[in-house]
């Protein structure tokens, strides 16, 4: 058995790089098929090396993150960065950087995470833990610190958040006597219904129903605003609570009632901007982005001017939350020069930086200076309103094993809004299916 | 003796020995992944998760066949299977029965056709060429809620939705693309066809309905059996096709992409376990198929159709009945 050891095992010992950092050694040296390695202690960065490293993220579509590493570039001849660009697509991102992870590789020094990934890779060890004090993590919005930390340590910094709103036809809410945007759940189900009731090409709701990652970002949100919590911090489930069941059961009905259309079912971001600005739909959920897409006026927008926005309205009484999205700095365990790739996070996240980039790209920055900045409050019309939907903000449940987590809660929220399941027993049995996931 | 002499004479080991470099060469880029495959699908990785500090247990534990005994019972880790090697059955028999009629039929027509020829066969063609995620995102337009197949129809299906609908729009992308596939093979094998077999079937009074059935369709069959089995192998690893246009869709999931998506999970010995099955399930077609249908794919036969052919066709004696009855 000594020999015949399993073969991720045998890959790592072919590996046997002389650049493994100090936490890498002691993670895979011990290790004995069988029986389990103890985890012992995150893995640790030395802030004293300096030198080249590289940048790993996903496709930089503005290109805007390109210009500031050239930027730094131009300042830091001896610590050149790289700019690796990954994959478009998040999960191909996820798969590139884990394969990497796995074979201990240095190529990558400062990766740009997912927040849904951070709990994942800090518990492998994959990337180091980060001190409190190297980084401006107090002047950020608290919740998006939240995304970067796993069991009260932390392993990345917030570049990056998102939180998602809700869009509104103006026009139609005044037609139909409606003053104000609805601050409930059931308020916007009713409006919603008594438009579609007299205009008959006009559906109520519409948001990221289809099964992918974004539906669990919908659920997850839609339970937080009626009070409830799918995760908890201890990390316990809580899919069969009162509040996950009264939030479910109100969108069910919806479905039922048809003010959320059938076709929602086939919903991503961009179906549901495209129903929306086809004037198709009342009210939709969905990012910013959307935003100046929607009031484009080169015609392909049809409710260009009509739109209003809100942060997201709660269930019974309680406030709306928005489940967060965003981007977090982390640095890899298997990299060196750790001193730069530090420097480098900071440059990037720092107030003028991260500024510069939201007046360029509207990416919502972490910091809570920048949500009171005259020029970003001028540019975009939703950065108040971005704001208080991040403070509100959820993050999606912090576990390693995430990936069949997100998955259980689209199976079951699926079978609910397609009418496969009924809501009790379904998040009896999605509780059931978590708790056996939950370390 | 002389059977003998020749597996272990000089001049036998020395063909040995030419052979060596091939030999050595398939071990290591075909045998020692798929014994590697096998080992890794006896483990499962540890996820035990210290309480304090939240990190993982390093380490894969030997679990034995448990990674099979939870994919053929659907249960834990292999949750899916059976839904998934269903519609592995599924879009490979059907679509492979689809193809295969649409094909011959395509080529036949491919074979006919007395003006424009090139641009027919060019266009037949056209969606065998195109790659298949494009053709998959293309499809995808088609299908969406409010997309052309809806409004040719007049009636709106949820096609990416879960249902017998998202099996069907595999299906359609599916036959769409492969049926050429078979159209272009029998197409050549159509025109290997002496014109005189046909000639000589008008002589004799068959209708083309009977022409089909006792001269065409035997003719083509050794090509068209290499055909439908290289499609039925290439059927039944699908992934591309349902991956971009259905995503996780239940509906959808083929064997290869519950090894995917168990890898993506990094638990690699599932992934090599549903490998593994899926292996041995294209390993049992192919070799039914060739039983049964008796596909000369490696051409062993040859010889013996020629003769065959040969004796059987007699195209001396036809054509002396042709140009005697025209006498």
């Amino acid at each position: 058995m000594s020999t015949w050891t399993s073969p991720s095992r045998r890959t790592v010992m072919a590996r046997t790089a002389a650049a493994l950092a100090a936490g890498a050694v002691t993670a895979c040296g011990s290790a004995k098929p069988g029986s389990g390695s103890d985890p012992g202690e995150p893995a640790k960065a030395d802030f004293s090396e300096r030198g080249p490293i590289t940048l790993a993220k996903g496709k930089d579509t503005t290109g805007h993150l390109r210009s500031q590493v050239e930027a730094w570039n131009k300042e830091h001849p001896d610590e050149e960065v790289t700019f690796l660009e990954l994959s478009e697509s998040a999960d191909e991102q996820r798969v590139q950087l884990v394969n990497n992870a796995r074979s201990k590789s240095d190529a990558y020094t400062v990766l740009g995470m997912d927040v849904v990934w951070m709990a994942e890779f800090a518990a492998n060890k994959w990337v180091v833990e980060l001190p409190k004090d190297r980084f401006p993590f107090d002047d950020m919005v608290p919740s998006t610190v939240t995304t970067a930390t796993y069991f009260d340590r932390l392993y990345g910094v917030p570049w990056a958040s998102n939180a998602e709103l809700l869009f509104y036809r103006k026009d139609l809410l005044e037609k139909a006597g409606a003053d104000s945007a609805p601050t409930s759940v059931e308020e916007m189900f009713e409006i919603a219904e008594a438009i579609t009731g007299k205009e008959e090409s006009v559906f109520g709701f519409g948001s990221q129903f289809a099964k992918y990652e974004g539906l669990t970002v919908q659920i997850t949100g839609l339970i937080a605003s009626a009070g409830g919590v799918l995760f908890d911090d201890e990390g316990t489930p809580h899919a069969d609570s009162p509040e996950a069941i009264r939030a479910m059961t109100e969108l069910r009905s919806a479905f039922d009632s048809g003010v959320i259309p059938k076709e929602a079912l086939t919903y991503k971001e961009e179906e549901s901007r495209q129903a929306f600005q086809d004037g198709r739909l009342v009210f939709m959920q969905n990012w910013p982005y959307i935003w100046e897409l929607v009031n484009k006026t080169d015609g392909s927008s049809k409710v260009t001017g009509k739109v209003g926005l809100v942060p997201l309205p709660g269930i019974g009484g309680k406030k709306g939350a928005s489940t967060l999205g965003g981007l977090n700095w982390s640095i890899s365990a298997f990299a060196g020069n750790h001193g730069t790739a530090a420097d480098f996070i900071s440059y990037l996240v720092k107030e003028e930086s991260q500024k510069e980039f939201a007046m360029a790209t509207a990416q919502a920055p972490t910091l809570t200076s920048l949500y009171e900045d005259k020029d970003l409050i001028n540019r975009y019309a939703f950065w108040t309103a971005l704001k208080e939907g991040i403070d509100a903000g959820v993050s999606r449940p912090p576990t390693v094993r995430y990936a069949e987590v997100t998955q259980a809660i689209q199976e079951s929220a699926y079978r609910i809004i397609s009418g496969e399941a009924e809501v009790e027993p379904e998040m009896k049995a999605l509780q059931k299916a978590l708790v056996k996931l939950a370390p | 003796m002389a059977v003998k002499s020749r597996l272990f004479g000089a001049e036998s080991r020395m063909a040995y020995l030419l052979l060596l470099p091939t030999l050595i060469l398939l071990a290591v880029v075909v045998g020692f992944p798929l014994v590697l495959s096998i080992w890794q699908s006896f483990f499962r990785a540890d996820d035990g998760v210290d309480p304090e500090t939240g990190l993982l247990q390093q380490g894969d534990t030997f679990v034995g066949l448990q990674n099979y005994a939870d994919a053929f019972t659907s249960s834990g880790a292999g949750a899916g299977f059976w839904n998934a090697f269903w519609n592995t059955t599924l879009f490979t028999v059907v679509g492979v029965s689809i193809e295969t009629v649409l094909g011959v039929a395509m080529a036949l027509i491919m074979a006919r056709a007395l003006r424009a020829t090139g641009l027919i066969r060019a266009s037949i063609l056209i969606p065998w060429a195109i790659p298949t995620v494009v053709s998959a995102l293309m499809w995808q337009l088609i299908f969406d809620a409010n997309g052309i197949a809806n409004r040719l129809l007049n009636y709106q299906v949820l096609w990416t939705t879960e249902g017998w609908q998202a099996k069907a729009a595999v299906l359609i992308a599916d036959i769409w693309k492969t049926a050429p596939y078979i159209g272009l093979l029998t197409l050549a094998g159509l025109q290997t066809i002496d014109e005189q077999v046909y000639e000589a079937a008008k002589v004799d009074g068959a209708g083309r309905w009977r022409t089909f059935w006792s001269i065409t369709l035997p003719l083509i069959r050794p090509v068209l059996v290499v055909a439908v089995l290289f499609r039925l192998l290439d059927a039944m690893r699908m992934f591309d096709l349902p991956y971009v246009l259905l995503g996780k869709l239940r509906s959808g999931q083929t064997l290869s992409m519950l090894a995917q998506d168990a890898a993506t999970k990094t638990d690699y010995g599932m992934a090599s376990a549903y490998s593994m099955v899926l292996f041995c399930y294209i390993c049992l077609v192919a070799f039914l198929f060739i039983r049964l249908l008796g596909a000369d794919v490696l051409g062993e036969s040859s010889t013996r159709t020629k003769k065959k052919r040969a004796k059987g066709s007699k195209p001396k004696r036809l054509v002396t009945t042709s140009e005697g009855s025209m006498a």
